[in-house]
């Protein structure tokens, strides 16, 4: 416990143990559809994190994290549908499909010295050699979807993921809480030194004799496992899964606008930024509906304000701002 | 004992030999100046050394193995620390943050390498601006964190590439005392290119000039300064009339 809080205010704690007692909460007052949107709200601060070990801590651009999310939610989706396997059984064998497809990726990519934005673009393109393999890969049905056998019982069955919304709402609050938690002491770590570094200037963390092949494989592969989780969830939280939607390109793009918007390589954006940006989301479309109008693409049009906004004003993102307003510390990590 | 065993090394940019057949020997404990005018190919010598260069021809040799094309990072832990001329910290981390990430190639546990790197930070006086960030520093703060983070690297072999640029006369004094100091109590041998000769004076046993990528002279400081080829690279024929 000691080595959990070291470093941290006393002030910090007390707001952190303050808001985890209100996330857990949550669901004595919340409606079902509140419900919904806490569980999308913490899956993408989730992701988002996930996503922030690449992007955040070792400086590599993401653009293709629905192939990490897809991949695990078929590979877990499926051993559930054919064989009954556990979601957390079919986790232990999705983290290291998720991860070697990103240690693939980034052997391809920093062996032939790939990096920024082509870096970016060869994530896009696996993920959508994915999407499109998928769609015509006969044993998960290809594009017509394949479907987790739903269980009409509202007993909450943890083991085999079959409940009703709250009890994913707590599991997914788990998920964020160790995300964070792993974030924070990988970060404090040789290896989140190293990566800040790598961050910062490739070439002098290379004259610093750091092995930037290894550390940035690391960061990947690190990434892929993590986002691993995300993907069993998905499948046993939406029970369909279809090839376009799992692995579309605008599915990656969803998750790092959170982080980015809270504040990139800090542990605490990507949540934050989850809960600003989805909340003021499904707040806009609340307000929509209930005024008569129906407006589509009026959430990408909020996602791009946001974007706009945060960028323009606030570049290192809404957190560190924030933290220092609370006078809280890590608002520079 | 030679450390550092250069022989015939060579390098050419298209049409420009920047380094032309340099040979060096520098021996365990040894502080050798670098010197010469603009563009003798001064830095090239040390990019090769440290690896961000691979020679065209000549052998490099690091206590006895050929450390030849191998990568920067090798390098590092194979014992040469370097600074550059054109300062790169990790700008967006703290001064200690910095040094940190050097010493944690010799330290595996985190709290170590901070320890180390609160050592070195005294030595070169930046101890207490150890909580900002490296960007918000002076460039001669900047030049000497990063002496500080090659030093946290636990070289044999420290290359200074210019570090005294841009140091007010009593800073320089105190760099100067800081790496004879270092020299003095770890035995460490230096290499630095230094345009200040105040400090090459006070600092180098030996001296390697350098004029269109070739080696015209070498030896001790008080003498080589006095030789006519390196008054004439320097300043031109017109001063020796």
């Amino acid at each position: 416990m000691r080595a959990l809080t070291r470093d941290l205010s006393r002030r910090s704690i007390v707001l952190l143990a303050a808001l985890l007692a209100v996330l857990l909460a949550l669901p004595l007052v919340a409606n079902d559809y509140q419900i919904t949107v806490l569980v999308l709200i913490l899956y993408l601060a989730y992701v988002g994190q996930a996503w922030n070990i690449m992007m955040g801590f070792a400086g590599l651009l993401s653009l293709g994290h629905a192939l990490y999310v897809g991949l695990a939610a078929y590979l877990s989706g499926l051993l559930f549908k054919d064989y009954g396997i556990s979601p957390w059984l079919g986790l232990l064998a999705a983290i290291p499909l998720s991860a070697s497809a990103g240690a693939m990726i980034s052997f391809l990519a920093f062996r032939f010295r790939v990096t920024g934005v082509y870096f970016a673009i060869l994530t896009i393109a696996f993920a959508e050699f994915a999407r499109i393999g998928f769609d015509h890969l006969a044993i998960v049905n290809g594009s017509g979807g394949l479907f987790l056998p739903v269980a009409q019982n509202p007993r909450s069955d943890l083991w085999l993921l079959r409940g009703p919304p709250t009890m994913f709402y707590y599991v997914i609050l788990a998920a964020t809480v160790v995300a964070a938690l792993l974030s924070r002491a990988l970060l404090g770590s040789r290896i989140g030194y190293f990566w800040l570094a790598i961050r910062e200037d490739e070439q002098a963390a290379r004259a610093t004799g750091i092995d930037t092949f290894r550390y940035k494989t690391a960061a990947v592969v690190i990434s892929a496992g993590v986002t691993a989780f995300a993907g069993v969830f998905y499948a046993f939280y939406y029970n369909n899964l279809f090839p376009e939607q799992v692995f579309n390109i605008s599915r990656s793009i969803e998750l790092i606008i959170g982080p980015i918007i809270g504040g990139l390589g800090t542990l605490f954006g990507p949540v934050v930024g989850a809960f600003l940006l989805t909340g003021l989301s499904e707040l806009l479309t609340g307000t929509l509906a209930a005024l008569g109008f129906d407006l589509p693409g009026a959430r990408q049009v909020l996602y791009g304000s946001c974007l706009l906004l945060v960028i323009l004003v606030l570049p290192g993102g809404v957190w560190p701002f924030l933290a220092r307003r609370l006078r809280l510390d890590g608002g520079r990590r | 004992m030679t450390l550092l065993s250069i022989k015939g090394v060579s390098k050419r940019f298209r049409g420009l030999t920047a380094v032309d057949r340099v040979d060096l020997d520098v021996a365990s404990g040894e502080i050798w100046g670098v010197i010469g005018p603009n563009g003798a190919g001064k830095t090239t010598l040390f990019n090769m050394i440290a690896g961000q260069l691979s020679p065209d021809a000549g052998s490099i040799e690091l206590a006895g193995r050929s450390i030849h094309g191998l990568s920067p990072d090798v390098i590092c832990r194979l014992g040469i620390g370097r600074t550059f001329q054109l300062v790169r910290p990790f700008r967006g981390l703290s001064v200690e943050d910095n040094v940190i990430v050097g010493s944690l190639l010799r330290h595996a546990k985190v709290g170590d390498a901070r320890e180390r790197a609160h050592e070195l930070l005294r030595r070169v006086d930046l101890y207490a601006k150890r909580g900002q960030i490296a960007a918000s520093l002076t460039l001669p703060d900047r030049k000497r964190l990063e002496v500080a983070r090659a030093l946290a690297t636990g070289p044999k072999l420290l290359l200074l590439d210019e570090v005294m640029a841009g140091l007010r006369p009593t800073e320089a004094d105190r760099m100067v005392a800081a790496l004879r100091e270092l020299n003095r109590d770890t035995g460490m041998t230096i290499v630095l290119i230094e345009h200040v000769m105040r400090a090459v004076m006070a600092l180098a046993n030996q001296i390697l000039v350098l004029h269109h990528g070739a080696a015209i002279a070498r030896g001790r400081p008080e003498t080589v300064v006095r030789l006519p080829a390196v008054i004439e690279s320097y300043l031109g024929t017109d001063a020796l009339a």
